[in-house]
């Protein structure tokens, strides 16, 4: 974020700190009395969804889930952990790239029109509080596209400023996840202001807490805590190495960029083709996805007209609509252009990869297509990915 | 000098009013629109009936008898433009349900008298007879998107119609999948967007009363309700509705 360098956020103190359970909630006093909006996981229509939670009873507590290609069920779990879940379809992106904004209105004169500008940007102050490792990455690299450029988005960039982040790094892997392959988890090492690793150990309910700026060690001052000791910062350690073993995928990221480049004249996009619905949800629930549209509209009276922004998905044929028709008009194209830009020209485009190994794309496609799979279909020569 | 209104007319045919009924709906909005368009033609809300030519026709329902076949020719030499609402008039609507079977036995189950009635083997879309210059979707059509169409004919631009699928809209609102969250059988990845995703944050299935979207793939999303163990007679059925006669719909999840 161009705002608050990552450099400010990362440098954690040598020594972590330990946070009881139990005190969650001074935690959810010490943000709000600091003005902010905690949003957190929290159970809604059968999924774990980020939204304002208005302390730790709110929160997804003794819940986990069971993600597998084009399938998610929620479970309870035995520990009461109160993070035992992984990441969700509604992710933080909405938060700072909303699905739909109004750009600007104008009202018709005696002398042509007047552009009312929206409102100055004065977005809430947020506390995002469980972001996963994967997830937080996607929101750096978001950051990148969105306001890391010569024009960066007024209002993507002030609520990213003015947003606190508790991430909470992955003591248990996914069926879908693979950011150990992507280097992105399963613990966060930048851009959050405190990070919380849980420990449901010994019949003792305690969080490590690593802050990662000056403002994460100002919150973390105003919440009871003590200095951690080595076998707490041990047993972490252990969680965090055995969730990097326990990935549910595994995607092969070496020289994945030249493999794309070689196979796009692959037999094996045709094969996607057949089972993919183009119906967008990969790109909806991908934490880097930023593609949008824009449309104009006016009133019946023909006295105001404003300008829209909506998220769009390279999986839409209006989305690449020119004069004279749509460049990319088969569904294999879509599928091809989508994988391509996540896992190849978006290091030559922006310097890293697209993919942040968060798997939501494999859960929430409806027919399971699981990008892993495709990549390792393309590198054994085209042949079937996965039998889903 | 102000120029006269534009000419506004509604057409019905084989339908269950519902769609022409969604302008009625427009409360708040319909003194706008009976500021800005004469309302020339419209039976089910007045009894005024002045002659065309019209400048916009607004045409519910399906083509199902010899008479609706002839009618229709008339109507679109009386309209500049051409708009079919509702998935009667765009697909054929639920009664092409008849399409698949043989309507001389519909009627001899239905009606004592069969022989006093003149009726089409098929069921088919207002685009089947006669050109047509925009079709909106929906059973019914959704309230947003006619206010949309009309403000868009009066402005001389080009509706904003999403032609995505219904997945986009339930995203957009934050309403969790419910075919990956809960096995239901939903028609969202192959429906054209329009109706903010109602069905499914009402914890429904969607239906596809928005028809197919741009380019859908029925096949695939048949083969993965047979997964979750849906019979290909549940599959059919859930295809054959409101837009069973919309050509990638037809085939019942079967390729078209």
């Amino acid at each position: 974020m161009p705002a608050r360098p990552a450099a400010s956020r990362s440098a954690s103190p040598a020594v972590p700190a330990v946070m009881a359970a139990g005190d969650l909630g001074q935690l959810f006093s010490a943000l709000t009395t600091r003005g902010y909006q905690v949003i957190g996981p929290t159970v809604r229509d059968g999924a774990v969804v980020y939204d304002a939670v208005d302390g730790p009873d709110a929160l997804a507590a003794g819940w986990g889930d069971e993600q597998a290609p084009g399938s998610y069920r929620l479970v309870r779990r035995r520990d009461g952990a109160i993070f035992g879940h992984r990441s969700g379809p509604t992710g933080w992106k909405r938060f700072f790239w909303p699905p739909e904004l109004r750009l600007w209105q104008a009202r018709r004169m005696e002398d042509g029109f007047r552009v009312e500008a929206e409102p100055a940007a004065d977005p809430p102050r947020r506390a995002l509080l469980g972001v996963r490792p994967c997830q937080l990455h996607g929101l750096l690299r978001l950051d990148r596209v969105v306001a890391g450029g010569p024009y960066p988005d007024p209002r993507y960039r002030a609520a990213r400023e003015r947003a606190f982040i508790v991430a909470v790094n992955c003591t248990e892997a996914g069926g879908t996840c693979f950011c150990a392959s992507m280097g992105t988890g399963p613990a966060a090492t930048a851009g959050y202001d405190l990070a919380l690793t849980e420990l449901v150990t010994d019949g003792a309910h305690r969080f490590l807490v690593e802050a990662g700026s000056e403002a994460g060690r100002a919150v973390l001052s105003g919440v009871p805590h003590r200095q951690a000791e080595k076998d707490e910062v041990a047993a972490a350690r252990v969680l965090l190495q055995k969730a990097a073993e326990a990935m549910g995928r595994r995607l092969d990221a070496g020289g994945v960029k030249e493999l794309l480049y070689e196979k796009f004249e692959a037999d094996h996009w045709d094969r996607v083709a057949e089972r993919c619905l183009a119906c967008a949800n990969c790109t909806s629930v991908c934490p880097t996805c930023f593609c949008t549209t824009v449309t104009d509209a006016t009133d019946l009276a023909g006295g105001r007209a404003e300008r829209r922004r909506r998220w769009d998905s390279c999986f839409s044929v209006d989305f690449s609509y020119i004069h004279g028709g749509p460049v990319r008009a088969s569904v294999k194209s879509r599928y091809r252009q989508w994988l391509t830009h996540k896992l190849a020209t978006w290091h030559d485009q922006f310097g890293t990869s697209g993919c942040v190994g968060c798997g939501q794309c494999i859960t929430w496609c409806p027919v399971g297509i699981d990008l892993t799979a495709e990549v390792r279909a393309l590198r054994a020569g085209g042949e079937r990915g996965n039998g889903v | 000098m102000k120029r006269s209104k534009p000419r506004l007319a509604v057409f019905k045919f084989a339908s269950c009013d519902g769609c022409q009924l969604t302008l009625l709906d427009c409360e708040d909005e319909l003194l706008a629109v009976a500021g800005q368009v004469d309302i020339a033609y419209f039976p089910e809300a007045s009894r005024a009936m002045a002659p065309g030519p019209y400048d916009l026709a607004l045409v519910e329902g399906s083509i199902t008898t010899p008479h609706d076949a002839e009618r229709i020719l008339q109507v679109r030499r009386r309209a500049r433009v051409l708009v079919t609402i509702g998935a009667c008039a765009t697909a054929g609507g639920i009664q092409a349900l008849r399409n698949f079977a043989d309507v001389a036995e519909y009627a001899r189950a239905v009606y004592p008298r069969p022989e006093y009635l003149e009726t089409l083997a098929w069921s088919t879309p207002v685009s089947s007879h006669v050109p047509v210059d925009l079709e909106l979707r929906g059973c019914p059509i959704d309230k947003g998107q006619l206010l949309e169409v009309i403000s868009a004919y009066l402005a001389g631009r080009r509706p904003n119609l999403r032609r995505t699928s219904v997945c986009t809209e339930c995203k957009a609102r934050g309403t969790t999948c419910l075919l990956v969250a809960g096995g239901v059988p939903c028609l969202g990845p192959v429906t054209q967007a329009g109706c903010g995703a109602l069905c499914p944050s009402y914890d429904r299935g969607c239906y596809g009363c928005f028809g197919p979207a741009e380019s859908p793939n029925p096949p695939a999303l048949a083969g993965r309700l047979a997964e979750l163990g849906r019979g290909p007679d549940e599959v059919e059925r859930l295809f054959r509705t409101f837009n069973a006669w919309a050509e990638a719909f037809r085939g019942g999840g079967r390729p078209a």
